[in-house]
């Protein structure tokens, strides 16, 4: 169905070329994972495949891509619109027009498709993806879920041969992603539709995946069985690290696999001591907030929310879309809207004071990191930000060094990755050394390295004395760093606990090694790494 | 099956609900608009508006744009209002009834002409008042239109020539709440950078990031679009395009002077007819030529049946009779000069209420069947996320 033939992609101004020689074919039928790093050429694998690279984004392209035997080189991509389905990362971004029926007849419109048969493959793909119920809703009204449903639905009428989604669950909350990963295998096992899927959070996507394209960052691109793959790569999901570190073959990639290979290091751990995942020893709180409430008209997205922040710990914020944390973290920083309650830090009320002393209080790091910066260089940025918090002149671009190293100052923020410009927002809210710092969604976008090495700045600023607040649909991540989880729902305190408490018992937020091994408060392959050791000294 | 069988079935099938073609609903209203046109008469105006407002609420659906008729009554209102106020204002005091005779404020030779208050005439106020009611009238006949027909779907029903120009449009729409939202959401970012700044400095900090993101959105857009297999059809070459171009755009100029000719009286009348019938022909001309190349296909497009003509029907009526009767100029446009109660003309008052029949003669409009209550009770996802988006 896919056939790359000795293909290099060379963008101009590139040192070396993105992909260098690659040679691969994908069967029809097929569900393929791309992985590998950020900025390593992912994107532009996809994009050869409807011809986007290179006849909209440029750069030269050597070589042949067949797709059902067709050449792209001389095709547009609008050309191929009927054989090649294209989801981009942020479905509200590629949608043309407001309602969910007219979008999901717009690609038929465009290929001239009879009238009667754009009125059954509307019916027909309003069911297959569970969204009849939809059908006139405004597309802006729609959660991230149904969201990424239609925009997989608007490319399907069209009846493409294969389909390609560029992180198709990285906005997501764990449920809604297990919705659309749902109808994305149900279109491969049901219609014989080749998929081509581009994911970060690979424990999500790999037991589905019948093939796998690594690409280790030298413009190669490794083809292979997930299994085959992840013996040696770098970037892995906790149950195959798992599974590396207890020595299983078959190497696992699923919870359900993993369970099953499990029972013998349940048994060698039962003696080992258990991880100590309780709150750390705190003091008086540094930050409290007492019955907040923020409401939009007559919804009322926070309902009187009472929290405590202590020094020195980091609290996961979850939830679903739409329970409330953003606005929550708003609030409590003092800039947001608020319709009632109080927050205190240092006994003064964040709110109250102008916003050069409120971020000295607490410091927010919205969702979209890039709204803070808004300047050329990293180093104007720094600069900017020594002036705006009053720190000395350079303290900035110190933290941005201890943060992330090795960014050229001389950078467009822009053109930073994902994780540079994370660092880079960080560092310049950190300028003004905020007792509280909250994170809105910091991690959408960063691979595993770059998740590692952001849990390492937030141990780093817990031992220093902040307290962090990170709101995140990312299981993981909270089970590696966070001390103590809060979930909300419907603008409401539902749970809020240690971190072993909570998502240990937890059916949805429980993380991979919680559930292959069971009650017993594991919560990380670290965890049981250190306990393994303890066992054989 | 028998004659009064059959007569059954179709009038079953007519009265069947469903939303009327948009261009029905428009022509019905252009038709209303273009009577009031005519007449400063405040009776016939207050039966227009009247009748108007009567087929709105009998025929409108539960869409959010035809909640927006009420924005149009305002404004109609604020209409009226200025119109009266600007003859306070800038003095009115031509007429014998003086009603206020304030002091005039003199002003400088190089205003001569322009007067600032000084006395006001119960005439000047009168000639304010019928003047601002002949334009809100107007005004509310369109909004009647934006309220009965689904703006959208009224550019879906474009000729084919017009297909790309519909979608522009319609992204156009959709990008200027993104961009208003994205507004919003940097200057709360500015906020938390404690930057409360004012000034050239403060500005580019907001509109940087925001262009930024503009540009980047709607690059990630085109992306989708070609895609998508937008503009897959349709390569004209370049003679073939400057011809039709010429052709659209010059049809389209004839007809504006052609309809002002026809509503201004006062026009030369070579201009009005005949100009307008061969404007009309050479756009037409042009809208075949550039829809051949078009092979887009339309997604459940309107149909235009009986109920489309009785609507469209009864407005244009109306302006035709109104047209016609221009035997009485005093009745149709009375004269403010002489302080009394207008005359209401047959003909026109007839003429008014036949614009009022589609309240009861066209089938109502569809309910949206189907359609669950919104599960979360939070209006958008997004919204009840990101506190700036909301404001």
């Amino acid at each position: 169905m896919i056939n790359l033939d000795r293909v290099t992609v060379t963008y101009p101004d590139a040192a070396r070329p993105t992909l260098r020689d690659v040679d691969l074919t994908i069967a029809e039928g097929e569900l393929v994972l791309v992985s590998g790093r950020t900025g390593v050429g992912k994107s532009t694998l996809l994009g050869l495949l409807n011809g986007l690279v290179p006849h909209f984004t440029g750069g030269h392209l050597q070589g042949t891509v067949r797709i059902d035997g067709i050449d792209t080189r001389h095709r547009a991509p609008r050309e191929l619109a009927h054989l090649v389905g294209v989801v981009g990362q942020d479905p509200l971004a590629g949608f043309v027009t407001d309602i969910v029926e007219d979008e999901l007849a717009y690609g038929m419109e465009q290929l001239g498709t009879p009238p009667d048969t754009m009125r059954t493959r509307v019916e027909e793909t309003l069911d297959l993806l569970g969204i009849a119920g939809l059908r006139r809703r405004p597309l802006q009204s729609l959660s991230g879920g149904q969201q990424q449903r239609v925009a997989i639905g608007s490319v399907l009428t069209a009846h493409p041969r294969v389909l390609v989604l560029d992180e198709p669950t990285s906005a997501l909350d764990p449920t809604a992603a297990e919705e659309v990963l749902a109808a994305v295998t149900r279109l491969v096992h049901d219609l014989g539709v080749t998929v081509v899927m581009a994911e970060h959070r690979m424990e999500r996507v790999v037991q589905y995946a019948d093939g796998m394209l690594l690409l280790p960052g030298d413009g190669r691109v490794l083809h292979g069985t997930p299994a085959e793959l992840l013996v040696t790569a770098v970037s892995v999901p906790p149950v195959v690290r798992l599974g590396r570190l207890a020595g299983w073959t078959p190497l696992p990639l699923s919870v359900r696999d993993a369970r099953r290979l499990a029972a013998p290091l349940r048994a060698r751990l039962a003696d080992a001591p258990a991880p100590y995942r309780g709150l750390p020893p705190h003091g008086a709180p540094v930050l409290v907030a007492e019955r907040i409430t923020v409401r939009y008209g007559r919804v009322v997205a926070v309902r009187e929310v009472s929290l405590r922040l202590h020094a020195g710990q980091v609290t996961a914020l979850m939830g679903r879309n739409g329970s409330g944390k953003s606005s929550l973290l708003w609030a409590v920083q003092g800039s947001g809207a608020r319709a009632a309650g109080t927050v205190e830090v240092a006994g003064v009320d964040p709110h109250d004071v102008p916003g050069r002393q409120a971020r000295r209080l607490v410091g927010l790091v919205p969702q979209t990191a890039a709204d803070l910066l808004y300047l050329e260089t990293v180093r104007a940025e720094c600069e900017a930000a020594d002036r705006e918090s009053g720190a000395r002149p350079g303290e900035t671009r110190a933290l941005l060094e201890r943060i992330a190293t090795g960014i050229d100052p001389d950078q467009h923020p822009r053109d930073l990755s994902e994780g540079q410009r994370l660092a880079l927002a960080l560092a310049v809210q950190l300028a003004a050394a905020p007792r509280v710092l909250l994170l809105d969604e910091p991690t959408r976008g960063l691979d595993y390295e770059a998740k590692a090495a952001f849990g390492a700045v937030l141990h780093e600023l817990t031992a220093r004395g902040h307290s962090v607040v990170l709101a995140t649909h990312d299981v993981e991540l909270v089970a590696e760093v966070a001390d103590r989880v809060v979930v909300m729902a419907e603008g409401e305190v539902v749970a809020d606990g240690p971190v072993a408490h909570v998502l240990g018992g937890s059916t949805a937020f429980a993380p991979q090694v919680s559930r292959v091994l069971g009650a017993g408060g594991w919560l990380t392959v670290g965890d049981v790494e250190r306990a393994l050791s303890a066992v054989a000294t | 099956m028998t004659i009064s069988g059959r007569i059954t079935a179709a009038s079953r099938s007519y009265w069947l609900e469903r939303d009327l073609h948009p261009g029905a609903w428009w022509l019905w209203a252009l038709g209303l608009a273009a009577a009031a046109s005519r007449t400063t008469n405040p009776v016939l105006l207050l039966m227009l508006l009247g009748v108007a407002c009567t087929v709105v609420f009998a025929r409108r659906g539960n869409a959010p744009w035809a909640a927006a008729f009420r924005l149009y009554l305002w404004l109609a209102l604020a209409i009226v209002v200025l119109r009266v106020a600007f003859r306070l204002v800038f003095g009115g005091g031509e007429g014998e009834t003086i009603l206020i005779s304030a002091p005039g404020i003199p002003l400088p030779s190089w205003a001569a002409g322009v007067s600032l208050f000084g006395p006001v005439s119960a005439e000047a106020l009168l000639g304010g008042l019928y003047d601002g009611l002949r334009l809100a009238t107007m005004v509310v006949c369109i909004g009647a239109a934006n309220a009965l027909a689904n703006p959208k779907r009224m550019l879906k029903a474009m000729p084919g020539a017009l297909y790309e120009t519909g979608t522009v449009v319609v992204v156009a729409m959709s990008v200027f709440p993104q961009l208003a939202e994205s507004v919003l959401r940097v200057r709360a970012a500015r906020r938390l950078r404690g930057d409360a700044g004012s000034g050239l400095r403060a500005l580019r900090a907001v509109v940087v990031p925001v262009l930024e993101d503009a540009l980047e959105r709607s690059l990630r857009l085109a992306a989708a679009m070609d895609s998508r297999g937008y503009g897959r059809s349709g390569e004209a070459s370049a003679a073939g395009r400057r011809l039709t171009g010429v052709l659209t755009i010059g049809g389209l100029v004839g007809v504006c002077v052609g309809i002002y000719a026809t509503l201004d009286g006062s026009s030369p009348r070579y201009l009005a007819g005949p100009l307008l019938a061969v404007a009309v022909a050479v756009a037409v001309t042009g809208f075949v030529l550039s829809g051949r190349r078009v092979r887009c296909t339309r997604y459940r497009p309107d149909r235009w049946r009986t109920a489309e003509l009785v609507a469209a029907g009864s407005g244009l009526t109306t302006l035709v009779l109104m047209w016609a009767s221009t035997s009485d100029p005093l009745a149709m446009n009375p004269p403010v000069s002489v302080l009394a109660w207008p005359s209401v003309p047959m003909l026109p008052a007839i003429a008014v209420l036949i614009g009022a029949l589609p309240a009861v003669l066209t089938p109502h409009p569809a309910i949206e069947a189907g359609v669950p209550a919104p599960v979360e009770p939070a209006p958008t996802s997004r919204a009840a996320e990101s506190p700036q988006a909301v404001g």
